[in-house]
């Protein structure tokens, strides 16, 4: 089937099989391979990529379903030269040991940060209509999708607390 | 993953024309695709249809089939009115895949069995009548309630035990054009003899929403407990909506998850409790009735003792009398 995709802003065109992941048709045919495959079922995180601004697992969806859509990877967020604010906390507070579930951290604390500043509460929030604080522990509930075999969690904590500042914490997104 | 057809449907009669298997979120339908579990010939893509809204009508909420899971844990009104159902949303899975997840594909996911999973072993829900291996296997994660011969799996919902709670009615649109509203109890089927049929689904029928009623009395809550604090499936869960007025329950209403193949009711456990002082007593006259039938397989006996505790840990909760 042929599609587009618009990736980072960009339009690109392709000819998939149907069966094809949204996180295979980034890797293997758009060359974006910041993205990682950890399981391939949804239960690891390093696949994240934002749909329109979403955090989602691109390998639990397919490509031929986001046509239209706006999807964001890593490489979409900030480059070597001109990291994102997110980047360059992860680097400064060693967020990682491999580096294999990274990208998939970082495009999930971006998308978390979104959440929590449009007041979604998570499950350790002790009231659901307050605005809960960003502590580590609501941090950590809310990063429970992304796991990291080298468990360079404290690190990862510590660089979302850091950088959710500069990545808009606090600013509610207009209603779609 | 088998090669099928890819359909996209952009209204409800292009869904309910379009002869092949709808896929919403994606989540649990590729996940079992890609594994083989599922094969389907033809994929009717939903996900452009209108029903993403949530809307107010007298007394209740109408919820759009297509209503992200994370959408319907934030929203206002439910986070104020129907707080257990946001609660058990938020227990469930992750932040990715509850942006995903779809009201009507949660309502439609599978068991988690690790036979049902795996195409190497004999499974009756899978390929009917190839035995259960589950009943002398790996079953910790198991049904203790309405299991069958045949089979012992769990609905791995969090959120449908809290629409049970809540009494919401399933509304279905069928090829023929009819609406129907049913609960969740005439919408799912015990295992009995066919575990392959679990829901009054028919082929080419569409889910369009979930009602939910006037908010019950009281207060509300869903506790769950899994094998790690995030992202994992219950092993027990709790729902309730209890009120207590003049120092006497006057209303509840209680399911169940992870014990059974439907989100667990049992009106005798509230028939218990309703008209008394609450007290621990009570509490565990509540737990004797709802376990009487339990069974376990082994590895699933401990979910037995399990379910009386949490029961009587949700109930001293609401109450605020002590277990
Ligand atoms: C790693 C992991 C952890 C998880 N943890 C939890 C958990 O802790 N608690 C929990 O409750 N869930 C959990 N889930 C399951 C998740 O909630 C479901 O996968 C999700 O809700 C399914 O919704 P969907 O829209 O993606 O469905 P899909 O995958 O699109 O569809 C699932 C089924 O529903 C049918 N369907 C979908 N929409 C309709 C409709 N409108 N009408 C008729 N049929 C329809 C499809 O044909 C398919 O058979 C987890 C999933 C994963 C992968
Ligand atoms: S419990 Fe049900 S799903 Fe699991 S192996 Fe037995 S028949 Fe299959
Ligand atoms: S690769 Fe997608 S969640 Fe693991
Ligand atoms: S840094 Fe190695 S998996 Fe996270």
């Amino acid at each position: 089937m042929k599609i587009t995709l618009s990736v980072n802003g960009e339009g690109r065109s392709l000819d998939v099989d149907p069966r094809t992941s949204l996180l295979d048709a980034l890797r293997d045919h758009l060359d974006l391979t910041g993205s990682k495959k950890g399981c391939d079922h949804g239960q690891c995180g390093a696949c994240t990529a934002l749909v329109n601004g979403r955090r989602i697992n691109s390998c639990l969806t397919l490509a031929v379903m986001h046509e239209g859509d706006e999807i964001t990877t890593i490489e979409g967020l900030g480059e070597p030269g001109a990291l994102s604010p997110l980047q360059k906390a992860f680097v400064r507070h060693d967020g990682y040991q491999c580096g294999y579930c990274t990208p998939g951290q970082i495009v999930s604390a971006k998308g978390m940060i979104a959440e929590f500043s449009n007041g979604w509460p998570s499950h350790v929030s002790e009231d659901l209509e307050a605005v809960p604080d960003f502590s580590e522990a609501e941090i950590k509930e809310r990063m429970s999708g992304n796991l990291c075999r080298c468990s360079a969690y404290p690190g990862i904590c510590a660089a979302i607390r850091d950088a959710a500042p500069d990545e808009g914490l606090g600013e509610r997104e207009a209603a779609e | 993953m088998r090669p099928f057809d890819y359909v996209r449907a952009e209204t409800t009669s292009d869904a309910l024309r379009a002869d092949g298997r709808i896929i919403a979120g994606g989540t649990n339908l590729l996940d079992l695709m890609k594994l083989e579990v599922e094969t389907p010939e033809r994929l009717i893509d939903v996900t452009r249809l209108d029903l993403r809204e949530i809307e107010a009508q007298e007394n209740s909420l109408r919820i759009g089939a297509l209503v992200p899971n994370s959408d319907l844990a934030a929203d206002e009104r439910v986070r104020r009115d129907y707080p257990v159902l946001s609660r058990a949303l938020l227990a469930g899975a992750s932040g990715q895949l509850r942006n995903k997840a779809t009201t009507g594909g949660n309502l439609m996911q599978r068991t988690r069995c690790p036979y049902f999973y795996d195409t190497a072993q004999p499974c009756n829900k899978r390929e009917p009548g190839t035995g259960c291996q589950a009943r002398e296997g790996f079953n910790r994660i198991l049904a203790i309630l309405g299991t069958s011969d045949k089979c012992i799996a769990t609905h791995p919902s969090d959120m449908a035990v809290a629409m049970r709670v809540l009494d919401a009615r399933i509304e279905i649109e069928s090829p023929s054009g009819e609406t129907r509203l049913l609960t969740l109890d005439e919408f799912y089927l015990l295992p009995g003899d066919t575990p392959e049929r679990e829901t009054v689904l028919e082929p080419g029928e569409l889910i369009t929403a979930v009602h939910l009623p006037e908010p019950p009395k009281g207060r509300q809550a869903y506790r769950k407990v899994r094998d790690r604090a995030s992202y994992a499936f219950a092993l027990v869960s709790v729902g309730a909506a209890v009120n207590v007025e003049g120092g006497k329950i006057t209303d509840a209403a209680l399911a169940f998850g992870g014990l059974g193949p439907r989100p667990w009711r049992d009106a005798g456990v509230e028939e218990v409790l309703i008209g008394e002082t609450p007290s621990a007593a009570v509490f565990d006259k509540a737990a004797d009735v709802l376990l009487r039938d339990a069974r376990g397989f082994g590895a699933n006996d401990f979910k037995i003792p399990l379910t009386r505790r949490v029961l009587k840990a949700v109930l001293s909760e609401l109450t605020g009398v002590a277990q």
